[in-house]
């Protein structure tokens, strides 16, 4: 295969660590531990009074979103912030592209900036390879959700969040709920679930809002609610959004919440200690009821703020590993030179 | 001006001839295969010993990106792409800009295609006015320009009034319609096959009910008007079976399916390869399986190149912002042959497929090497190897999955009407005048 279309050869350096956080596909499950120990270290930064460390000083972290997000740009900010870089926030939906210059032509522009991180959103899936696989390899590409395809650290943050509650994978149960068709935080968080050890990842949805074929990436489907979540030790509920109705994908919001939403008695078919999850924004009585959302088994807020900590941990990793890159590849001409 | 070719292997499919033979050429056209005649003195002597000396291809649909802008190439550019794959005749598609739905813009296309004095051109005309599936185009005038064929290649045509219509018409003047059937509706947003790798990377599925639905939509319309009909680049097995029982029904259907898809899978899209973004898309191995049964069994009469060549920027986009197509006429034959060597086809097979099959069903006198036919002839190496390069190629479109890796099966030379248009740059041959 091409190097530039093999994913872990592209988000790895030579010596197997991060260089770009593209996907959790094919990443080995030491890396993904890797990353939720480093978050660990840097949950309980957030609770003390002076919230930096000097890990990025000097370093600059570009947040390109190329479709709207209000927190995960946020979160990635403060996460940067944290770690000391400079950051610059460029919302170039609105923007450059609205002018007719390529996505090429705006990266062509970026590069000569000379940034050390791209933190990248785009609505066309594989458009954080594209951008890695396009770019100088100096840069790390960390994808902040790229169309269909992945969310890698919101799937990272959410194994945070399991591990917390739950201290390890093995034998858990998960149980993914609602629009998987459209969704990039299912597929990352499936791929994560199933690296990390979990002992079923299921899908619970009507068909229009399951992909083709979805059993080969590692699931165990489900239409029905009460049969999806029975004896699961964390449940975790996707966001509808509301223009699935118009395209014949489901009949109407009522019908939905009757069949899918999350309900206190619908949560009675799990385990008494279930966690229930969600990416959000949340769309109260449309996925989940609000006696859930804010209930005791609910962990949606710590999400939020362990967001913050996994980012960090994927942005010092990345850039740490480009910077191995470049020793290990100036060691490398140094041999050849002699 | 006399011609001998000697010592070659001549393989023509049509003939079911396969010996080392001399051709003796005569003003053009092929006088003899065999000894020469008595008396028979030629001007010139070609040496073709250990060379396959084959019928020129022929291709049913090729983007000549002209008229259009000249970034993505030209017809000149393209016809000689055309010879350094072997090719002798190309059917120019209709879906250019502007599209090819006057005979204005037949002669335009014609004229081009006779200054740039490569391949023979044919031309497709549009069935649709602009291809836009709602006014007929004037076909009859297309046919008196020269139009082998009308289609609306994959502009698809919603409305089935308008297709019995335009069928209906088309019958009258008993011009020959090529679809390349895909429901809109059902490939909405789609740009890659339906299935688990799709699914992984989050592309817009494709399903092959898409192309399955607007072919039995097509094949019945068909049926009832009575057009005679040709069914292009079919990516699923389903497609092929729809066809077969078609023809079992005793309708005079044919189909061709493209090389990449008897190559490739969805497999390849792994990594976001937008160089493997087609349309259709490359579907599954049971897929690519039942178009290889096709080509085997005489369902599929022919392969098609898809030739789209396309300049740099197009391919650098994320997969579905991609433009699709691969520019693919000077490797076709090297990639055919690795279905050989893989024994997936014959080399009877495939030569049928890019020779007499596509000739058949246009009801040209070309495609093979009858005597009295033209001298429309490549002759071929099946060991050489080479390297297409961005220097090297002739099209203007260097976007092939396999640029710059080592092809083997070269065209040696193109003949058209016994004058040798094109001739490899390594190809030694003393006896070879200089072009």
């Amino acid at each position: 295969m091409i190097p530039e279309h093999d994913p872990q050869r592209l988000q790895l350096n030579d010596a197997g660590k991060l260089r770009h956080f593209l996907t959790i596909e094919d990443l080995p499950c030491e890396i993904l531990t890797e990353i939720l120990d480093t978050a660990e270290s840097f949950v309980s930064m957030g609770e003390q009074s002076v919230k930096k460390v000097p890990l990025l000083r000097g370093k600059t972290v570009m947040n390109l979103f190329f479709e709207n997000s209000t927190r995960t740009r946020a979160t990635f900010e403060l996460a940067a912030k944290r770690l000391s870089a400079d950051v610059l926030n460029l919302d170039i939906k609105t923007s450059s592209t609205a002018k007719g210059e390529t996505l090429m032509d705006t990266l062509q522009n970026l590069e000569a900036m000379h940034a050390d991180a791209f933190v990248v959103r785009h609505s066309e899936s594989g458009a954080a390879h594209f951008i890695a696989s396009q770019i100088t390899p100096d840069v790390a590409i960390i994808n902040a959700g790229d169309g269909r395809h992945a969310h890698p650290t919101q799937a990272m943050l959410d194994m945070f969040t399991i591990r917390r509650h739950k201290g390890a994978f093995e034998g858990l149960k998960v149980a993914i709920v609602g629009d998987i068709l459209h969704s990039r935080v299912a597929r990352s968080q499936i791929q994560a679930l199933n690296t990390l050890g979990a002992a079923a990842v299921r899908v619970v949805a009507p068909k229009t809002l399951l992909p083709r074929d979805i059993e080969a990436l590692g699931v165990e489907v489900y239409t029905r609610m009460e049969e999806g979540l029975k004896d699961v030790d964390v449940v975790i509920m996707l966001r509808l959004q509301r223009e699935r109705m118009h395209g014949a994908l489901l009949p109407s919001e009522g019908e939905y919440y009757r069949l899918y939403g999350l309900t206190q008695e619908k949560l009675t078919y799990a385990r008494p200690d279930v966690i229930v999850m969600h990416p959000g924004p949340i769309n109260r009585g449309v996925e989940i009821e609000s006696a859930v959302a804010d209930g005791p088994r609910s962990v949606i807020l710590q999400q939020v703020s362990y967001g913050i900590a996994t980012r960090m941990a994927v942005l010092s990793m990345a850039t740490g590993g480009q910077a191995q890159q470049r020793e290990l590849s100036q060691s490398m001409q140094q041999e050849n030179n002699q | 001006m006399k011609l001998s070719i000697i010592g070659g292997r001549v393989l023509d499919p049509a003939q079911h001839l396969d010996e080392v033979q001399d051709i003796h050429i005569e003003n053009g056209r092929i006088l003899d295969i065999g000894p020469a005649a008595a008396g028979f003195q030629p001007d010139r002597t070609l040496h073709a010993e250990g060379l396959l000396v084959v019928p020129g291809f022929i291709d049913l649909a090729t983007h000549l990106r002209e008229p259009g802008p000249s970034y993505k190439g030209n017809l000149c550019s393209e016809t000689r792409a055309g010879l350094a794959g072997g090719y002798t005749t190309l059917c120019a598609r209709p879906d250019t800009s502007p599209v090819v739905d006057s005979a204005a813009v037949v002669r335009v296309v014609q004229e081009k295609a006779e200054a740039a004095r490569n391949t023979h051109v044919l031309t497709l005309g549009a069935l649709t006015q602009g291809l836009e599936g709602q006014l007929l185009a004037n076909m009859s005038s297309l046919q008196n320009a020269g139009c082998v064929a009308v289609t609306n290649m994959h502009s698809p045509i919603r409305d089935h009034r308008v297709v019995l219509r335009a069928l209906e018409y088309a019958a009258t003047y008993d011009l020959r319609v090529f679809f390349y059937s895909q429901d809109p509706d059902l490939a909405a947003d789609g740009c890659a096959h339906d299935g688990a790798v799709a699914s992984r990377l989050g592309l817009g599925g494709i399903p092959e009910t898409a192309e399955t639905v607007a072919l039995a939509r097509d094949l019945l319309l068909v049926e009832q008007t009575g057009v005679q009909a040709h069914f292009g680049m079919l990516s699923s097995a389903r497609s092929v079976e729809m066809v077969r029982s078609a023809q079992a029904r005793g309708l005079a259907v044919t189909c061709d399916v493209s090389m990449a898809h008897l190559h490739y899978t969805d497999a390849q899209l792994e990594g976001f390869n937008s160089l493997f973004h087609l349309v259709p898309p490359l579907r599954s191995e049971s897929d690519r399986f039942g178009l290889l049964q096709g080509v085997r069994d005489g369902v599929v009469t022919a392969i098609s190149s898809a030739h789209l060549p396309h300049e740099a920027a197009a391919k650098k986009a994320p997969f579905a912002a991609s433009e699709p197509g691969i520019s693919t006429l000077e490797t076709l034959f090297s990639q055919g042959l690795k279905l050989v060597e893989r024994e997936e086809l014959t080399l009877i097979q495939l030569l049928a497929s890019l020779t007499e099959g596509p000739a058949e069903l246009l009801g040209l006198e070309a495609g093979a090497l009858y005597p009295g036919y033209a001298a429309d002839l490549a002759l071929l190496d099946l060991e050489a190897e080479w390297t297409p390069s961005a220097d090297t190629l002739c099209s203007a479109g260097h976007n092939m999955p396999w640029l710059d890796q080592p092809q083997r099966g070269r065209i040696n030379a193109t003949l058209i009407g016994g004058e040798m248009r094109y001739r490899h740059p390594q190809w030694q041959d003393e006896s070879v005048l200089p072009l």
